[in-house]
């Protein structure tokens, strides 16, 4: 392993990236998404010796391979319960857990949905390509109605579930989605995250160009993406089109979103600390545009925080141990009869 | 409070003696059990007692499987188990009294409350009659007392609900066993006193109850059955003792580990599961002293966060019984193959499955060494008695760090609840062994190896210029990095089966507890069967038999001449709480044709059982 000393405080992108050559396909949408990370660590002049990439199995899994930080590759969806772990040892390490759809909501779907009600203070990076590509094409659980793979020949029967829905339900303070390809956006998301305290959850629309090439063309493609996406802001109304022509409301009488031409004077404003307007956008799908940017943040105090507040307050003998062995009932045998107690 | 007034000629002398009390599952059988247990500690003897309490937290009452059940052997010489035989059955119910009465020894005495023998409870417990009417107990000596009528009497003038005041039947039988054996009652009121502390009545109540039971062996009410008895102290190594449980030796060690590794945190992180919950139960309180406990979502992030603290530079440890073990596996083989330190504390149950929570088996040998995919070595302990829960929790510590390996303790149900008295150690005392994390980058890669130990070096994420990745791909010799060489993977396969095999040179020689170290027979042991067989083999020893008793702490590796030891003996008998686990890994590691005592009944060995084994062969 070759050990490079930097001692300028301010890295280039290219200094976030190991020595190791990196094994993704060609064209696949997780290049991109390692030069938005190693981009925004730059920009917000992380150190690398205080940062760790935690990841469970699976093509995004092999992340922290090539980044020049600490890694650690783990087992298939567990990288939420060992960066935990990383955090309750040392709080002031800066975590990143990268995972897939299937990684992340599906073997691991259980550790993802407690990490986010404990606000553990994580970058959680979710990989959603719709699909399992390290096994060679397999439906995912993001992966929609009808979906053809080698173990759905007839089609997927099963209903998907949306990673930004379930983080909200879970309980996430954080929760954004963003493109692979749409990079400023994504740079400045995964920045929103990082600046986050607690869990920070992020949604990447990955296309995997071999097993679910163009999965998301409708969503992305240059011809469609103004009508559908919706690029959301704080404080901003929700407008998209290519000239900013239509906008979101509340449909009168419902809890339902519908679109209408803009401007108008109703359109809803987009407030990110409002988690029923954030459920409302993380559900909308086609024919609705998809909603991109950050979704919902309302930071509260995070998990490893509130245990060493309580750790600090937890009664105890000074941490003497020799105190500890002789609490409770003792007794002398020999030399002296008469019994002890230690309060 | 002056006991000596009653020690007087008709009391009767013990080398020691069994009681059981045993009543419904809310009748505080296990607290009148472990208060007897403190006045006989402060008395001065030695014991050993065992809780057998059943899987329901409060089954329908008066039926069979909601018994309690404490257990204490007490006395001056041979307290090695909680006893074969009972002596003396406190049965509060009847059908206390049907589930217990087949461990009372012939001559023995029961004790009974006569109120809770109505039809209800009698039908209930499936008894056609009433056992105090006819002569099915015509073997035991029976004491019928109405404890429901005296107590109530008793606890009148504090004013309580017919129910609270039944509650106090409990303390009344303390207080009358108390008597029985000459023993105080100061720490018991002490406790109530303190338990109680904002229920006053609720504690003069049951204080109340508890004089009024010893009073009661006192005075002239009793039948002519009713003697005191004395037993002697136990002569023991001069020093300061306490009451441990295995439990809080592992808890303790744990910490002493800690310490003497030079570690700043200790990681604990569990997910509920009887019987090994009491660990995270007891850790969650010793916060002051490093500790951090964490109840994850369930036993694979359990694993997953203690690993990952073990990572980050902690002491990370993780614990569960036989069927959550299994779902760590995964995180043993990642531990395993990024060489990182993580204790895992199995407290084994009796399976497969969920099998019988409750009770206590040493079948998850198997399980530790070998339940893992691929070739997968690690280091496997089993302490000996709850005392040795301290000292093989320390030991843990200090071969997951030095050799950076995962090492599973191979603790149990009995050995959880189980205590003794302690001799309790000054951390001066103890082993130390301080930890070095590397930080100099100079030559640097995450598996360059210790020539000594094999260990790789161990690296805090946060330490400048020492950034790099590990994880569960194989890795190469050389570099650290991935690496599918066919090559280089029996290279690392040999590396890290030799690193947990060298162990054996860093640890004690195996010794023989008890007898000669070559003879006729060798009964080899492991575990919590300690006391069992090494009373079995001093009865077999007095009657001159040539046996020898060896149990084995370290199960993985071996202790390098174990199998030069064995050979020593024209046989080898191994009794074990299971169908027959150590046995095999004896006969494949020795080739010798050690022969199985097997138990699987979920309750602890019978020092007659192992004593009637070792008649047949020797």
């Amino acid at each position: 392993m070759t050990v490079t000393t930097i001692t300028d405080a301010q890295l280039a992108p290219k200094d976030y990236a190991s020595d190791q050559e990196v094994r993704w396909c060609p064209g696949c949408g997780d290049y991109a998404i390692l030069k938005a990370v190693q981009k925004a660590c730059a920009d917000m002049g992380l150190k690398r010796e205080h940062t760790v990439f935690v990841s469970g199995i699976g093509c995004a899994a092999r992340f922290p391979y090539y980044m020049s930080t600490y890694g650690f590759h783990t087992v298939h969806g567990r990288a939420p319960a060992i960066a935990t772990g990383i955090k309750l040892a040392n709080p002031d390490l800066d975590v990143w857990v990268m995972t897939g759809d299937g990684d992340g909501l599906s073997i691991g779907g259980n550790h993802m949905l407690h990490v986010l009600r404990r606000n553990v203070d994580l970058n959680i990076i979710l990989f959603n390509n719709e699909i399992y590509g390290l096994t060679k094409g397999q439906y995912s659980p993001t992966s929609r109605r009808g979906t053809r793979s080698p173990s759905t020949p007839l089609g997927s029967i099963e209903n998907p579930v949306s990673a930004c829905a379930f983080a909200l339900g879970a309980g996430a303070r954080f929760v954004a989605r963003s493109i692979d390809t749409l990079q400023p956006h994504l740079i400045s998301v995964l920045k929103r995250a990082h600046a986050h305290r607690g869990a920070s959850f992020v949604e990447i629309l990955q296309n995997c160009v071999v097993f679910n090439d163009a999965v998301f063309e409708q969503i992305t493609g240059k011809e469609v993406a103004p009508d559908a996406q919706v690029l959301v802001e704080h404080g901003k109304p929700l407008v998209f089109g290519k000239n900013k022509e239509k906008g979101l409301r509340l449909k009168p009488g419902t809890l339902e979103l519908e679109v209408v031409a803009a401007p108008a004077p109703d359109l809803l404003v987009h407030d990110e600390t409002n988690r029923p307007l954030a459920q409302l956008l993380a559900a909308l799908e086609p024919p609705f545009p998809t909603a991109m940017g950050v979704l919902f943040c309302s930071p509260a105090a995070s998990y490893e925080h509130d245990v060493y507040a309580q750790t600090g307050a937890a009664p105890g003998r000074g941490g003497d141990l020799d105190a500890l062995l002789n609490s409770e009932r003792t007794w002398e045998v020999g030399g002296g009869e008469g019994e002890g107690e230690v309060p | 409070m002056a006991t000596s007034s009653i020690a007087g000629p008709q009391r009767e002398a013990r080398d020691s003696v069994v009681i059981r009390f045993a009543g419904d599952s809310g009748d505080g059988m296990q607290v009148t059990g472990s208060q007897f247990t403190l006045e006989t500690a402060l008395a001065g003897s030695d014991f050993s007692t065992f809780p057998d309490f059943p899987a329901e937290i409060r089954a329908p009452t008066g039926t069979t499987f909601g018994v309690s059940a404490f257990q204490i052997h007490f006395g001056g010489t041979d307290v090695m188990t909680p006893g074969d035989a009972v002596d003396v059955l406190v049965a509060m119910n009847p059908a206390a009294l049907t589930v217990e009465l087949n461990d009372l020894r012939v001559g023995g005495t029961v004790i009974v409350d006569t109120a809770a023998f109505n039809e209800r409870n009698l039908g209930k417990a499936g008894y056609q009659r009433n056992p105090l009417e006819d002569d099915s107990l015509a073997k035991y000596q029976v004491l019928k007392f109405d404890i429901t009528k005296l107590t109530a009497d008793a606890v009148k003038p504090h004013g309580l609900s017919s129910r609270e005041a039944h509650l106090c039947r409990n303390m009344w039988a303390l207080g009358l066993l108390l008597w029985m054996y000459g023993y105080e009652r100061t720490a018991t009121i002490d406790w109530l006193k303190r338990k109680f502390a904002k229920k006053q009545v609720i504690a003069e109540a049951n204080i109340a109850a508890l004089n009024a039971g010893h009073a009661f062996g006192e005075t002239a009410e009793m039948a002519e059955h009713m003697v005191g008895y004395v037993v002697p102290k136990a002569d023991v190594e001069p020093g300061r003792y306490r009451t441990v449980s295995g439990t809080e030796g592992l808890a303790w060690g744990l910490i002493a580990g800690m310490r003497a590794a030079g570690i700043a945190k200790l990681v604990f992180a569990g997910y509920p599961i009887t019987p090994a919950s009491a660990l995270l139960h007891t850790l969650a309180n010793l916060r002051a002293y490093g500790v951090i406990t964490f109840q994850a979502e369930d036993e694979i992030a359990a694993s997953g966060a203690a690993l990952g603290a073990a990572y980050a530079g902690a002491l990370g440890v993780t614990s569960s019984s036989g069927p959550g073990i299994a779902l760590k596996t995964e995180m043993l083989g990642l531990a395993i193959a990024t060489e990182l330190p993580l204790i895992v504390i199995d407290s084994q149950r009796a399976g497969p499955s969920t099998g019988m929570p409750t009770k206590a088996e040493q079948s998850d040998l198997f399980q530790a060494v070998h339940g893992r995919n691929a070739d997968a070595p690690l280091a496997v302990l089993a302490p000996s008695s709850t005392a040795d829960c301290f000292h093989i929790a320390i030991e843990a510590v200090r071969i997951a760090t030095k050799y950076m390996t995962p090492v599973i303790v191979l603790s149990d149900g009995y050995l959880a609840h189980a205590a003794e008295p302690w001799r309790i150690p000054s951390e001066a005392d103890l082993p130390r062994f301080p930890v070095t994390y590397r930080t100099d980058p100079e030559g640097f890669h995450p598996f360059l190896r210790n020539p000594e130990t094999l260990a790789r070096p161990w690296v805090k994420p946060g330490t400048p210029n020492m950034e790099h990745r590990i994880g569960g791909l194989e890795r190469d010799y050389d570099t650290g990095h991935i690496s599918y060489d066919p090559d280089n993977h029996a290279r690392m396969t040999k590396a890290r089966a030799d690193k947990i095999a060298g162990i054996t040179n860093d640890i004690p020689l195996q010794t023989v507890a008890l007898g000669e170290e070559h003879g006729k027979l060798a009964v080899v042991g492991w575990g919590s069967t300690f006391g069992a067989i090494h009373r079995a083999v001093q009865i077999a020893r007095d009657q001159g038999r040539d046996v020898a008793h060896i149990h084995v702490r370290y199960l993985s590796p071996f202790p390098r001449n174990l199998g030069e030891l064995l050979r020593r003996y024209d046989r080898v008998l191994v009794p074990e709480m299971n169908n027959g686990q150590l046995v095999k890994l004896l006969r494949a590691e020795y080739l010798i044709p050690a022969e199985s005592l097997p138990k699987v009944t979920g309750k602890p060995f019978r020092v007659t059982e192992i004593a009637q084994a070792i008649r047949k062969i020797s």
